[in-house]
């Protein structure tokens, strides 16, 4: 019984490894707002949310297709997929609670459990399956369908009545029959439980049928250590059949963890949706590229995270990048440059997690892995200096990176003189450029957007923070060659509130 | 050629073996570690005798050489492992039976015994017959076995055994237990309930889940539920029963004596070759010694203190090889250096290399040319009576003189700081005597000091210095050296090192 509603044909791995820069997305990107937004309060679902966010540069495009329909359909049917996962929450919690006994290492009380737990999930499997009789036909996605055949072609009825049978057998109300053989210095080994011949006779059968000649003893009542040894006996011979019993429970147990996780990146799925919905933000399904090629191009593209803290409609913005390798974005501070960022970040890992993506439409190519550079705030405990701070996390980055990947910078090498850091930054795009690796850098490193924009390059886009001629931001992008300010002055007017414009002229950082 | 000893060509007429005592020379020389190594786990075999009688005769030595060399082919070692293994099973079942209460399970562990008897000694004649033997030992202990297999009473005792077990093994019963009330009877293939069982659940099944089984202490005993059992059993079987029980009342003396001494006997070559295998993991090479009663132009190259050797490869620490050679009429090795530089060690590991020499065995190194001694003489400064030095010197000398009584050309000194409990003066004397002695009776002899005065005593006498790191002269590189005593260099270089030589001491005198 498998549940197969993240990947077509193999379970989720909860427990896959992240990229190792998992922690610098989760900072840089903000991360733990879109978590928290899918979680709730429900401190599993962040677990399932981060898990599938940030491992998704494993999935294929068929994954990403196949998870898109079924999203779909949970988003046609968000009161039924949340009953489902209620189910199997619910069937983890009573199985945690029935306790064990003082003692595991004791197949009467392995057995006692085994039988209450599968008796509580027989009843659970039933209501899954009466969903499943009940609302099959109104899903459309490969994953659900076959989820619900699955239901109904393994736990029919008859198999539900053969379980409640052995269930009642596995009582032993006509004492235990154990089959042996004789071992090391004649002592029994090979214990079999076995099922007597005429345990489907009638009671009259049974008493006059002609039994073998048989050797009988009894344990005298008072003769304690003999009844542990009778009892010791008996554990050899239910031993398998609890194990059997109890690892079963377990498995089934796996099946209701699976459908939790699986269901559960879709609840969280379900709980954006509805909070995107209250802001009036749109969101659509992003049409997936292979690695290898370039696409990016989308309209009302915004910043996710940035909705959801101000929990009202953010600017949006639209570029088309198909067929570049690289987008340097310039211009003012303030401009919206690094939320525009964040959003081409958070996108690309929601899209590779087989989500919608906040804008009204999407297109891109997924890559092998992401990769942000930004800069970081000072760290007083460092003794190394910024700068040399910055190329060890960019050698760190450059440990791991392979043709199709992408990498974020933001502001990085900014923090040497201007030269220097033009010097570097050209450097060190070009050779990943020249690697097939895709980047976006916000930089108000003129000298080297200047020297980038200067070489020509048809696979190259420059975008712009726009600030109309009154100096107010539109917060929006647009395409345009690199600028000399990064119009600190505007801010620095703000501020100080026009006193003195004339000193402005800065390379003032966002 | 009759079989008479693995040890031994010649059939012993000495003392009772068992009541051989370890030599004197064994405390100095550490012997007694290495003997205590290379028996450890090998109690049961009573090895360490073996290690008290060295030989005096060439071709004994060579016999045992024959022997081991045979040993180093892997198959062949293969081979009598598996039938020592086989042989300590048999000793351990007789053993169990020994001990065990109730019939039918004492009977059942000594046929056990027979079985594993006469399958191992079947197969090793078997074995042994796929070899190309060279080894005098080994071709007289194959005959002997192979006509020993042939005889018709091992192959009833062999055929007898064969049938009981197999018979035993048919047996199948089972146990009905309801309440206090346990029936055995006859099994009549009833099916297996657990695997039913585990069928009806196998459809959860999703990857390895916890084992349930309960875990049974195996004792070796029965209880007396399992005797009753076995009784029901028995009573069902009744021919079997008593077969076995007169196999057990006649078949005591089963084991033969002559492959029970060879299986005593090839341990001291297991014992040695396990014990040299693990240090030549760590790198040390061993070598079989040329051996002579008259020539004494004894040497050793890359050789090692085997006792000092296990400890360090234990502790990882590496192990410093020592070669000497004495030429024409060079007869005495005089060891000189500073204290903690390996002086003792070289002389233990001469001495050592002698006695491994005497017992047939590969000696440390990777060449060598030993002489066979008649007696190995050694004194090593005690610690005891410190308070009473006349006593002590007293007490030297006493036992330096009992040495010399007993010595002949053909014994070998290995002295140790003798004589240092008296005054420099009556050192020189008193060493340079006994020297003389030694030299006179052109006996072997290593003599360990800290005078320099003895190193060129005579033409019989050679240096050998412990050596230091020429840059550090606290550090000893544990090399010892046929060189002149430089006593005065080092003393000069330490002074400078703590700044203690005459100049230093001008410095730092007020």
């Amino acid at each position: 019984m498998k549940v197969f509603l993240m990947h077509r044909a193999r379970d989720f791995d909860l427990n896959a490894p992240l990229p190792t820069n998992a922690q610098d997305l989760i900072q840089d990107l903000e991360l733990d707002t879109l978590f928290q937004a899918m979680a709730g309060e429900d401190e599993f679902l962040l677990g399932v949310a981060r898990q599938a966010v940030l491992s998704g540069f494993d999935n294929d495009l068929d994954t990403l297709r196949y998870r898109q329909k079924v999203l779909k359909d949970c988003l046609n049917h968000a009161a039924l997929v949340r009953e489902m996962y209620e189910i199997a929450v619910q069937a983890i919690e009573r199985e945690r609670k029935n306790y064990w006994g003082i003692t595991s290492n004791y197949p009467p009380s392995t057995l006692h459990r085994g039988r209450e737990v599968m008796q509580m999930f027989v009843e659970m499997l039933k209501k899954l399956r009466a969903i499943a009789d009940a609302h099959a036909a109104q899903f459309q996605s490969d994953g659900f369908t076959t989820l619900f055949a699955m239901l109904q072609r393994e736990l029919t009825d008859e198999y539900f009545a053969r379980v409640q049978t052995h269930l009642r057998a596995l009582k032993f109300d006509d004492g235990v029959l154990i089959s042996a053989q004789l071992g090391n210095g004649n002592k029994g080994v090979n214990y079999v439980l076995r099922k007597p011949h005429n345990s489907d006779q009638s009671f009259f059968e049974r008493v006059f049928a002609s039994k073998p000649p048989a050797y009988t003893f009894y344990i005298a009542d008072r003769d304690e250590s003999g009844a542990r040894a009778l009892a010791e006996l008996e554990g050899q011979g239910i031993n398998l059949a609890a194990n059997a019993l109890a690892q079963s429970d377990d498995h089934i147990l796996a099946f209701f963890k699976m459908l939790r996780v699986e269901l559960g990146f879709y609840v969280g799925c379900l709980n954006l949706h509805a909070r995107l919905a209250e802001i009036g933000e749109p969101i659509c399904f992003p049409i997936v590229s292979a690695a290898p090629e370039r696409k990016h191009s989308f309209q009302e593209l915004y910043d996710v995270c940035l909705a959801l803290n101000m929990e009202q409609h953010v600017v949006g913005n639209d570029v088309n990048a198909d067929a570049k390798n690289l987008v340097i974005i310039t211009g003012a501070n303030q401009g919206g440059k690094s939320t525009f960022l964040r959003s081409i970040g958070l996108a690309q890992l929601m899209m590779q997690g087989g989500m919608f993506v906040p804008a009204e439409t999407f297109s891109a190519n997924v890559c092998d892995a992401l990769f942000t550079h930004y800069k970081r705030e000072e760290d007083a405990s460092m003794a190394s200096g910024k700068f040399d701070e910055e190329l060890k996390r960019m050698s760190e980055i450059v440990e791991h990176l392979a043709p199709n990947c992408m990498v974020l910078f933001n502001e990085s090498f900014a923090a040497t003189n201007e030269r220097e850091g033009s010097e570097i930054a050209r450097q060190i795009v070009s050779a990943l450029l020249e690697r097939g690796i895709k980047i976006f850098y916000v930089t108000h490193l003129y000298e080297f957007a200047r020297s980038m924009f200067d070489k020509h390059l048809s696979d190259a886009l420059f975008l712009r923070a726009e600030r109309h001629t009154d100096g107010t931001r539109t917060f929006k992008l647009m395409e345009g060659k690199p600028l000399q300010t990064s119009f600190g002055k505007d801010l620095y007017e703000r501020i100080f509130g026009g006193e003195n414009p004339i000193a402005v002229e800065t390379n003032g950082r966002e | 050629m009759l079989f008479s000893s693995m040890l031994f060509e010649q059939p012993q007429t000495e003392l009772d073996r068992a009541t051989v005592e370890q030599p004197e020379c064994f405390g100095d020389l550490n012997l007694d570690q290495i003997v205590d190594a290379v028996t450890a786990g090998k109690q049961e075999y009573n090895l360490k005798p073996f290690f008290y009688m060295p030989l005096h005769d060439v071709e004994a030595v060579h016999y045992r050489h024959e022997i081991f060399r045979a040993l180093e082919n892997s198959a062949l070692l293969e081979t009598i492992q598996k039938f020592a293994k086989a042989i300590r099973a048999i000793r351990e079942h007789l053993e169990q039976a020994a001990k065990l209460y109730y019939k039918g399970q004492k009977e059942k562990w000594f046929l056990d015994a027979v079985q594993i008897y006469c399958d191992a000694v079947k197969q090793l004649a078997d074995d042994l017959s796929q070899f190309d033997l060279c080894a005098r030992g080994l071709l007289a202990f194959r005959e002997f076995l192979t006509n020993y297999v042939n005889t018709d009473s091992f192959r009833a005792l062999h055929e007898e055994a064969k049938q009981l077990g197999a018979d035993l093994a048919t047996i199948r019963y089972t146990i009905h237990i309801k309440g206090n009330r346990v029936q055995v009877r006859k099994y009549e293939e009833e099916t297996d309930y657990s695997a039913e069982v585990e069928e009806t659940f196998a459809k959860f099944k999703q990857g390895a889940v916890k084992d349930y089984r309960a875990k049974f202490p195996n004792w070796q005993e029965m209880n007396h539920v399992e005797a009753q059992v076995l009784t029901g059993v028995a009573q069902m079987h009744p021919e079997i029963f008593s077969r076995l029980a007169n196999f057990y009342a006649q078949r005591q003396n089963f084991l033969d004596e002559t492959i029970g001494a060879f299986d005593r006997e090839i341990q001291f070559y297991l014992a040695y070759l396990e014990h040299r295998a693990r240090l030549q993991r760590a790198g040390l090479v061993f070598c079989y010694p040329r051996v002579s009663a008259q020539d004494k132009h004894v040497c050793a190259d890359k050789a090692f203190d085997l006792a000092l050797a296990d400890k360090l490869v234990s502790k990882d620490t590496p192990i410093v090889c020592n070669d000497f050679f004495l030429k024409d009429t060079e007869r005495i090795l005089i060891v000189t250096g500073p204290n903690q530089g390996g002086k003792t060690t070289f002389a233990r590991m001469f001495g050592q290399l002698h006695y491994l020499a005497s017992l047939g065995c590969p000696v440390p190194g990777s060449d060598a040319q030993l002489f066979l001694f008649d007696q190995l003489l050694t004194h090593f400064e005690r610690e005891e009576n410190i308070e009473n030095l006349r006593g002590k010197l007293e007490d030297d000398l006493f036992r330096v003189h009992a040495l010399l009584e007993q010595a002949t050309p053909n014994s070998i000194f290995i002295l140790n700081e003798i004589f240092n409990s008296t005054t420099l003066q009556d050192e020189i004397f008193l060493s340079q005597e006994i020297l003389q002695k030694i030299s006179a009776l052109d006996a072997l002899c290593v003599c360990v000091t800290f005078l320099d005065e003895l190193a060129a005593l005579s033409e019989k006498t050679v240096s050998m210095v412990a050596t230091v790191m020429p840059e550090n002269p606290t550090e000893r590189t544990f090399k010892v050296e046929r060189k002149r005593a430089d006593g005065l260099a080092y003393a000069l270089s330490l002074a400078e090192k703590y700044q203690l030589t005459f100049d230093d001491l001008r410095e730092r005198l007020p």
